[in-house]
């Protein structure tokens, strides 16, 4: 006897992907259930866990927030391979600020996430035009220049980097400050995604010509996304910053911009959520691997490679689906 | 002095030519992205000093038996990774860079770092031409170059696998009625690309020392020169080569020599911004900006 696999939405989730019919409390929790479970576990972890386990926690945070600017761009259409550029930026903005003027980082942050994002957006103005593999390569290619400038002209402490600067107030201020900013980036991207107006967006990654076919004007949302996505990026280098008490060439390091695309990749791209559990995945585990020294990097590339080739959906998708359907064998008809 | 940097800057052209050229060939003609590139020049030094070093074989037999792995390793990544992502250009990008940060990353941690890890040249002398030093290594090195630009315009342009390689990359599925086999042929390109780069890193290796993170500079160098000439145009390639090894050397010679990766760099920028298909690039200009 031959059996099949029949895979069934479950009840309340009607035909279209979105919209849903309540009818009971337990309904209502099993769609709230995927929401506030990351929301409390956010909120909860960090009382739990010692203060190793806290930064770990907060670079989860920062890698996140990385991981989500890159998922808005590739929604876009615009693949970055230098996340690093925005990062670095924000850094250096507040850096400086901090450094030659001790601007307090209250003001200092929001400062470099506002000019950081203004800077980057009218660095890759010229290159929005561009479209696939061409602007991946220029978004490659700033921030390895910018490295090599900073240490030609020695300008911002050259190679040495500045050092420093005045920390946030407490452990708790930090890695509570870096988790709500994530959470609200999360669910507030997520929504705006969904909107009208992510819509426009996600239509210029599907097909740029049609949507400027429709009297849109493509270069300003493109213009948009950038400014939000690098946004996102300068404030986690900011309070990176801040936390590490120091800014030098390592913030342009290839690091930043291959392990957001390694979060995402692994996390599921265009869902913002799929970036965030990547970002969770990935960065403790790389700390468990920390042992390894250099083999960390190793293993990110096979991790890489195995996700793009084998499950390009990503997790995130796949545990999606398994949530809202439900399987069973059937026989299979004669 | 001028005459000195002239002619460095000659040969440091021809090198940039070398590594170039076959990537150009894997990225730029056959239109597959290899961004293992550096990784596989750099492997095949490896591969070429573990054999002289390890298994005492001849040195040229080493340097053979490298170029052979390198192709096959090249021929196995294709088949098993590239295949699967083939036409989406960027899982292509990161599947393969990844590839690249694995190997280059392995090395360094099994600790293939240091002098001791140089190949020596193939005759230990130099000449003087027009008053200047100039080693016997960088004049095989400028031979081999031009060797294999005219070996790579011959097989491009007059052979039918060549035409083949060009054919793919313009139009794919035109290609498929012609009946070449899209799959093979981007088989070979990857394989033959590695091979090119093994043949570089075996006569440009013995001027320095092996190290994994020359691999990174090297897949930047190759792709800036690509990308100046233009995809797909050999004679872009080698224009581009002349000029950004020119900049280079000048730049070294007459500013400083923390300047001259930045040139290059912000000779792609340029280039990029102003005309994406490179200065000689006849490819598909409506799909790569709008």
């Amino acid at each position: 006897m031959k059996k099949r696999k029949e895979r069934i939405d479950r009840g309340i989730k009607a035909r279209s992907g979105d919209i849903f019919a309540l009818s009971s409390y337990r309904e209502m929790m099993y769609l709230s259930a995927p929401r506030f479970v990351p929301i409390i576990g956010f909120l909860i972890l960090p009382l739990l866990l010692g203060v190793y386990w806290q930064k770990v926690l907060l670079s989860v945070a920062v890698f996140a927030l990385l991981a989500i600017s890159w998922d808005i761009l590739a929604q876009t259409g615009m693949v970055s391979l230098g996340q690093a550029l925005f990062f670095g930026v924000g850094a250096y903005i507040t850096g400086a600020l901090n450094h030659y003027w001790g601007v307090p980082p209250f003001i200092s942050i929001p400062l470099a996430t506002i000019f950081g994002g203004i800077i980057c957006t009218l660095m890759l103005l010229p290159v929005l035009r561009l479209r696939g593999i061409y602007f991946s390569m220029v978004t490659l290619i700033i921030p390895l220049m910018l490295v090599r400038v900073i240490e030609a002209t020695k300008i911002f402490g050259g190679t040495e980097g500045l050092t420093g600067m005045t920390p946030l107030p407490s452990r708790w201020v930090e890695v509570y400050l870096v988790i709500g900013i994530m959470l609200v980036c999360l669910f507030g991207f997520r929504r705006m995604m969904d909107s009208d107006y992510g819509l426009v967006l996600r239509g210029i990654c599907d097909n740029d010509r049609s949507v400027i076919n429709a009297g849109i004007n493509i270069y300003w949302y493109k213009t948009q996304a950038l400014f939000i996505a690098s946004s996102i990026g300068a404030f986690a280098g900011a309070l990176m910053t801040h936390v590490y008490m120091f800014v030098g060439m390592p913030v342009f390091a290839l690091d930043y911009s291959i392990f957001p695309i390694a979060a995402v990749v692994v996390g599921g791209p265009g869902t913002l959520a799929g970036a965030t559990l990547g970002a969770c995945l990935l960065v403790p585990l790389s700390e468990a691997l920390r042992g390894f020294g250099g083999l960390r990097i190793v293993f990110y590339g096979i991790f890489l490679v195995v996700f793009t080739v084998a499950i390009p959906e990503g997790i995130f998708p796949y545990v999606q689906r398994k949530y809202n359907e439900f399987e069973r064998w059937v026989e299979v008809d004669k | 002095m001028l005459i000195g940097t002239i002619i460095y800057a000659l040969i440091n052209s021809v090198i940039l030519c070398l590594i170039a050229m076959g990537f150009n060939l894997t990225f730029g003609i056959s239109g597959v992205a290899n961004f293992a590139y550096g990784a596989f020049y750099i492997l095949s030094a490896y591969t070429t000093w573990i054999m002289i070093n390890s298994f005492h074989l001849p040195y040229f037999l080493s340097v053979i038996f490298s170029i052979i792995f390198t192709m096959a390793l090249g021929a196995l990544m294709y088949q098993v990774v590239l295949k699967r992502v083939r036409g989406q250009a960027i899982s292509e990008v990161i599947a393969t860079f990844a590839i690249g940060l694995s190997i280059l990353e392995l090395f360094r941690y099994f600790g293939f770092v240091g002098f001791e890890y140089n190949l020596p040249p193939f005759i230990d002398a130099s000449v003087v031409i027009m008053g200047t030093y100039v080693d016997v290594q960088r004049i095989i090195i400028v031979i081999a170059g031009i060797i294999l630009v005219l070996a790579l315009w011959f097989f491009t342009h007059n052979t039918s696998l060549g035409l083949a390689f060009r054919g793919i990359a313009q139009d794919e599925r035109t290609a498929l009625t012609f009946g070449i086999d899209s799959d093979k042929i981007a088989t070979l390109a990857v394989s033959i690309g590695a091979g090119f780069a093994a043949i570089a890193a075996s006569v440009i290796i013995p001027l320095g020392t092996i190290s994994p993170s020359d691999g990174y500079d090297i897949l930047i160098k190759a792709l800036a020169v690509c990308i100046i000439g233009g995809l797909g145009s050999t004679g872009g390639v080698i224009f581009a080569s002349f000029l950004i090894g020119f900049a280079e050397r000048f730049t070294d010679t007459f500013i400083g020599s923390h300047w001259t990766m930045i040139v290059s760099l912000a000779a792609i920028l340029i280039v990029l911004i102003v005309k994406p298909s490179g200065l000689f690039g006849k490819q598909k200009e409506l799909e790569e900006r709008i």
